[in-house]
C-alpha cells in the first residue's frame, strides 16, 4: 500500500493507471500534467511517481528535473510511461533522474509487477 | 488480478475524438513555409496519445495506422524532415481516417481497414525516401546472446555513485533477483573498496559496489532485465559460474540482510544515514491522497451513454445554490411547524427567497448543458478549405461569436443544417474567382459564421458576399414547378422564401457539393424541430444572409398561456405573429367549413381549437374570441380561442413516453396550480387545415 501519483494527460490512461493501482490496494493522486504534478508533489511526499512523457505544460522529463531538485523527492522511485523502444527517450529520462521506465503498451499486470519492483 | 479494460473505452474514444479535432484545427492553421514548432508539437502529442491508448486498449488497427501517422510528425518535430503541403492533406485524411476507424469501434463494428492500408502505404512512401539529413535508424536493443544452461552466474555490480539520486536501490534489486532466483542461490557479498574517508563521504552518494552470485540456471537476460534501468550508468560484469567452482561463501540465505545492514553501517555514522527506508515508511504512513480529481468528468460506460464536460465553477456554483435552497427550505420549515398570522411577513420573505433560489437553481442546472458554440462552428474551416480547392474558389472563413453558448442536444442538432448551409453559400452563393475579379469585388470571396444572443434566444447567420439570390431565376423556377401561379407578382422577400419550400433547387445542375436531394424544405424543417426559424436577406450582387434562431434550449420553453373554453394551452411563444381581438365581420367562409380571414392584404386559414379538441357543442359560441396567428412551417394560421392569459416559461415534458403521441400537440408541462396544461404543436395544427382551403387563400391573395 503506497501513496502514488499518476500524471498523464490522456485521461482514459490516468483512469486506467488509477484503477489498476486502487485495485491493488494504492492511494493514486492523478495529474494530468508536469505543472499539475509538481503542484501536487510540492502538498505531498509520494512513494513513488509514474509520468508519462509527452504532456502539454511541461513534459515528464522536465518534470522529473524538478522534482529532483526537491528535498522530498530526492530519492523517490519515478518512473516513466513510454511509448518510444528506441533508448533517446529512456537516455533522457535517465539523466533527468527518472528511475527507470514502463514501455507503452502495457497491461494492468505488467503495470503492477513493475511497481512492486521499486515499492518491494 | 484481471481488469476489464472495457470500461475504459468509451473515455478513450472521447479524448481521442477531441485530439483529433485538435490535430485537424492545427494542421489546418499551418502553413507549410513557417512551421511553428509549437503546433506541430501538439499534433504530435495527439497522435501520440491515441497510438499509446489504442495499443494499451487492445485497437491495434488504430495504434498501428497511427504509429505512422506518428512518425513522420516525429520526424518533422525533430527537424529531419520539413513540413510540406502534400504531407498536411495527408494528415487531414489521416484525422478523418482515423475519426472513422475509432467510429466504427465506439459502435462495435469492425473499422474500415481499407482505406487505413492506402494512406498507411503512402506514408510508408514518403518514410521510405530518406529525409533530409540522416534517416532515423530505429536502434535495435542489442540481444545479448542467450548463454543460458550454466551453472549460474557471478554478477559484479558497480553502481554509479549517484544511482540513489535516481530512486533506484541496489537492495530492491537484489531483493527481485533473490525472488527470481530464490533466496538459497543467491549470495551478496559488498565490496567496500571504493569507500572514501569518512570527511569526505557523501550521504547521499553511493559508494559500494557487490559480487553477486547465483547458482541457479537462470537465463541471463533474466537477470539482465533486473538491473535493465541502471545498466547504462552502471558496471555491470556477468561471467559464468564453471560447474567446479563451488562458492566459498559462508550462510548464504542471510547475505541479503547482510548487505542490507552493511549497506546502512557504512554511513550509519551519519544522522542522515537512513534516509531511505526512513522516508519511505514516512510516506507510507503520511494521511492518505486527496482524491479530488482535476477535472469532473463522469467516467463513461462500456455501452456509451453520451456524457458532458462541465467545468468545475459550474458545478460548483450549482452546489452553492442547492446550499442556499436547504438553508431557505429548513427556514420555511420552521415557519410552518408554529405558524400564526402574525408571521405571515416571513413567510412572504421566505416564500421570494424560495423562487430566487429555484430561479438561480434552474439557470444554473440549464448551463450545465450549455456549451460554446465553437463546438458546432469547428468542423467549418476544414469544410470551407476542402470544398474551396474543390470548387476552385478562394473562400476566406470568419467566425465570431465563438463562445456563444447554446444547449448541448440543440448544438447536436443545429450541425447538419449549418453545413448545408455553409455547402449552399459556397456552391451558390459564391462566385468564382473570375467572377468576382470583373465585378469589381476582391477574388477571394468571405463566408462569415456569426452567433449571438437576442432575449431568449441564440441567434446563428451564415453570410456569404457573394452574388446574392438570383429573385428571376427562383421565380421561374417556381413557376415552372407550379409552386406560384403564372399571374401572381410576387415581392423580393416574398421570393427570397421560396427557396424553402419542397422541391425547389435552383442549381441547373445536381453538383456534388449541394443539391444532393437535401433541399432547403429540409433544413428548414429541422431548424423548425429546434422551434426555430431561418429566415433569408439577400441583394443581388452583394450577398445573402441566413438567419437561423433557436431556443437555448429545448427543456424549458417561453410559452403564451390562453384559454379555450376551460382548458389551458400554451404556445411556443417564438411561434405567434400576433395576437388580435377577432372579428366576426373578417370572416369569410370558402368551400367546405374552412373559414379564412383577410388579415391585411393576406388571407389566412382559420382553426378554432375548440373544435379541433371538441370542447364545445356546437350551439355554444364564442363570446369575445382572440385569435392567435401563428407561423409554423412558413404558413401563416389563425387560430381561435377565448381569452389569452400569461406569459410563462414552461418546463417541456414529452407526452409521447407518458402517454402516447397527440396530433396537434408537441408536449404537455404541469403548471403552478398543478394541472397539466397542453402545448400546441403549431405546424401539426397548420397541416390539419382543409387542403382546399389552402389552395383557395391562395388564389385569393393573388386576385
Amino acid at each position: 500500500m503506497a501513496s502514488i501519483l499518476a500524471v498523464d494527460d490522456s485521461a482514459s490512461m490516468r483512469q486506467m493507471v488509477s484503477f489498476t493501482l486502487r485495485g491493488a490496494g494504492h492511494d493514486v493522486q492523478e495529474a494530468c500534467d508536469g505543472v499539475q504534478a509538481l503542484e501536487f508533489a510540492g502538498q505531498k511526499k509520494y512513494d513513488l511517481v509514474l509520468s508519462d512523457v509527452n504532456m502539454p505544460n511541461m513534459n515528464g522529463i522536465e518534470l522529473v528535473k524538478e522534482l529532483r531538485q526537491l528535498a522530498d523527492y530526492k530519492f523517490v522511485p519515478v518512473l516513466m510511461l513510454t511509448t518510444e523502444s528506441a533508448g533517446d527517450v529512456k537516455a533522457q529520462g535517465k539523466q533527468a533522474g527518472a528511475t527507470g521506465w514502463i514501455v507503452k503498451p502495457f497491461n494492468p499486470e505488467q503495470l503492477l509487477s513493475t511497481i512492486k519492483r521499486v515499492l518491494g | 488480478m484481471s481488469i476489464d479494460l472495457s470500461q475504459f473505452h468509451q473515455i478513450f474514444f472521447e479524448e481521442s475524438f477531441e485530439g483529433l479535432d485538435v490535430m485537424e484545427s492545427q494542421l489546418l492553421d499551418l502553413q507549410p513555409q513557417e512551421v511553428d514548432a509549437e503546433s506541430v508539437n501538439t499534433i504530435f502529442r495527439a497522435a501520440h496519445s491515441i497510438k499509446g491508448g489504442a495499443g494499451t486498449f487492445g485497437f491495434m488497427q488504430v495504434s498501428e495506422f497511427t504509429h505512422v501517422v506518428e512518425t513522420l510528425l516525429d520526424e518533422i518535430r525533430s527537424g529531419t524532415r520539413s513540413m510540406q503541403r502534400n504531407y498536411i492533406d495527408l494528415f487531414l485524411q489521416s484525422v478523418d481516417c482515423l475519426r472513422a476507424m475509432l467510429g466504427s469501434l465506439q459502435s462495435g463494428s469492425e473499422p474500415d481497414g481499407e482505406r487505413a492500408a492506402t494512406l498507411k502505404a503512402s506514408f510508408e512512401k514518403i518514410l521510405q525516401q530518406s529525409a533530409d539529413s540522416d534517416s532515423q535508424v530505429t536502434e535495435e536493443k542489442p540481444t545479448v546472446a542467450d548463454e543460458g544452461c550454466s551453472n549460474g552466474w557471478r554478477i559484479t555490480f558497480r553502481p554509479a555513485e549517484d544511482i540513489l539520486q535516481t530512486g533506484n536501490e541496489p537492495f530492491r534489486m537484489f531483493r527481485e533477483l533473490q525472488e527470481l532466483v530464490g533466496a538459497d542461490n543467491l549470495t551478496v557479498i559488498p565490496l567496500t573498496d571504493n569507500l572514501p574517508e569518512f570527511t569526505s563521504l557523501h550521504p547521499e552518494n553511493c559508494y559500494l559496489s557487490w559480487v553477486l552470485e547465483v547458482r541457479s540456471d537462470v537465463n541471463r537476460d533474466d537477470i539482465a532485465a533486473v538491473f535493465e534501468w541502471v545498466a547504462d550508468d552502471c558496471d555491470i560484469d556477468y561471467q559464468p559460474l564453471s560447474v567446479a567452482a563451488a562458492p566459498d561463501i559462508p550462510t548464504a540465505d542471510t547475505a541479503v540482510t547482510e548487505m542490507a545492514e552493511s549497506a546502512v553501517s557504512t554511513d550509519s555514522t551519519e544522522p542522515v544515514s537512513a534516509v531511505i527506508p526512513d522516508k519511505v515508511s514516512e510516506a507510507l504512513s503520511a494521511s492518505a491522497a486527496q482524491q479530488a480529481k482535476p477535472a469532473a468528468r463522469t467516467a463513461g460506460k462500456s455501452n456509451e451513454p453520451s456524457s458532458i464536460r462541465v467545468s468545475i465553477d459550474k458545478v460548483d456554483s450549482l452546489i452553492n445554490m442547492v446550499g442556499e435552497l436547504v438553508i431557505t427550505q429548513s427556514m420555511l420549515g420552521q415557519l410552518g411547524q408554529d405558524f400564526d398570522m402574525s408571521r405571515l411577513a416571513r413567510l412572504q420573505e421566505g416564500l421570494t427567497q424560495l423562487e430566487q433560489n429555484t430561479r438561480e437553481l434552474q439557470e444554473s442546472v440549464m448551463k450545465i448543458r450549455m456549451m460554446p458554440i465553437s463546438f458546432a462552428f469547428s468542423r467549418f474551416p476544414r469544410l470551407v478549405r476542402d470544398l474551396g480547392g474543390q470548387l476552385g474558389k478562394q473562400v476566406n472563413l470568419v467566425m465570431l461569436g465563438e463562445n456563444t453558448e447554446l444547449d448541448k442536444t440543440v448544438m447536436e442538432k443545429i450541425g447538419d443544417p449549418l453545413v448545408h448551409l455553409v455547402r449552399n453559400s459556397l456552391d451558390h452563393g459564391l462566385e468564382t474567382t473570375e467572377q468576382r475579379l470583373a465585378a469589381g469585388k476582391p477574388g477571394e470571396g468571405t463566408i462569415t459564421l456569426n452567433a449571438y444572443h437576442q432575449g431568449g434566444n441564440i441567434v446563428i447567420e451564415v453570410k456569404d458576399d457573394g452574388a446574392g439570390l438570383n429573385e428571376e431565376r427562383i421565380l421561374n423556377k417556381a413557376r415552372q414547378k407550379g409552386l406560384v401561379p403564372e399571374t401572381q407578382e410576387l415581392s423580393s422577400e416574398e421570393i427570397h422564401q421560396l427557396i424553402f419550400l419542397p422541391g425547389f433547387s435552383t442549381a441547373d445542375v445536381v453538383s456534388d457539393i449541394s443539391g444532393r436531394g437535401v433541399g432547403m424544405d429540409v433544413v428548414r424543417r429541422n431548424i423548425a424541430e429546434l422551434n426555430g426559424s431561418i429566415e433569408v436577406k439577400s441583394k443581388r450582387g452583394k450577398g445573402s444572409t441566413f438567419i437561423i434562431r433557436l431556443p437555448l434550449t429545448l427543456a424549458i420553453l417561453d410559452g403564451q398561456l390562453v384559454k379555450v373554453k376551460d382548458e389551458t394551452y400554451i404556445f411556443p411563444l417564438v411561434s405567434i405573429v400576433e395576437s388580435i381581438q377577432l372579428q366576426k365581420r373578417s370572416l369569410n367562409h370558402v368551400t367546405g367549413s374552412q373559414y379564412v380571414m383577410k388579415l391585411r392584404d393576406e388571407y389566412i386559414p382559420i382553426v378554432r381549437l375548440d373544435e379541433l379538441f371538441n370542447l364545445r357543442a356546437s350551439d355554444d359560441e364564442f363570446e369575445n374570441p382572440m385569435l392567435v396567428v401563428v407561423e409554423g412551417d412558413n404558413e401563416k394560421v389563425g387560430i381561435v380561442v377565448d381569452d389569452l392569459l400569461g406569459q410563462q416559461q414552461v418546463v417541456i415534458k414529452s407526452l409521447e413516453q407518458n402517454y402516447k403521441r397527440v396530433t396537434g400537440i408537441s408536449g404537455a408541462t404541469i403548471l403552478g396550480d398543478g394541472t397539466v396544461a397542453l402545448i400546441i404543436d403549431v405546424s401539426d395544427v397548420g397541416k390539419n387545415l382543409d387542403k382546399s382551403a389552402k389552395g383557395q387563400s391562395r388564389s385569393d391573395q393573388a386576385a
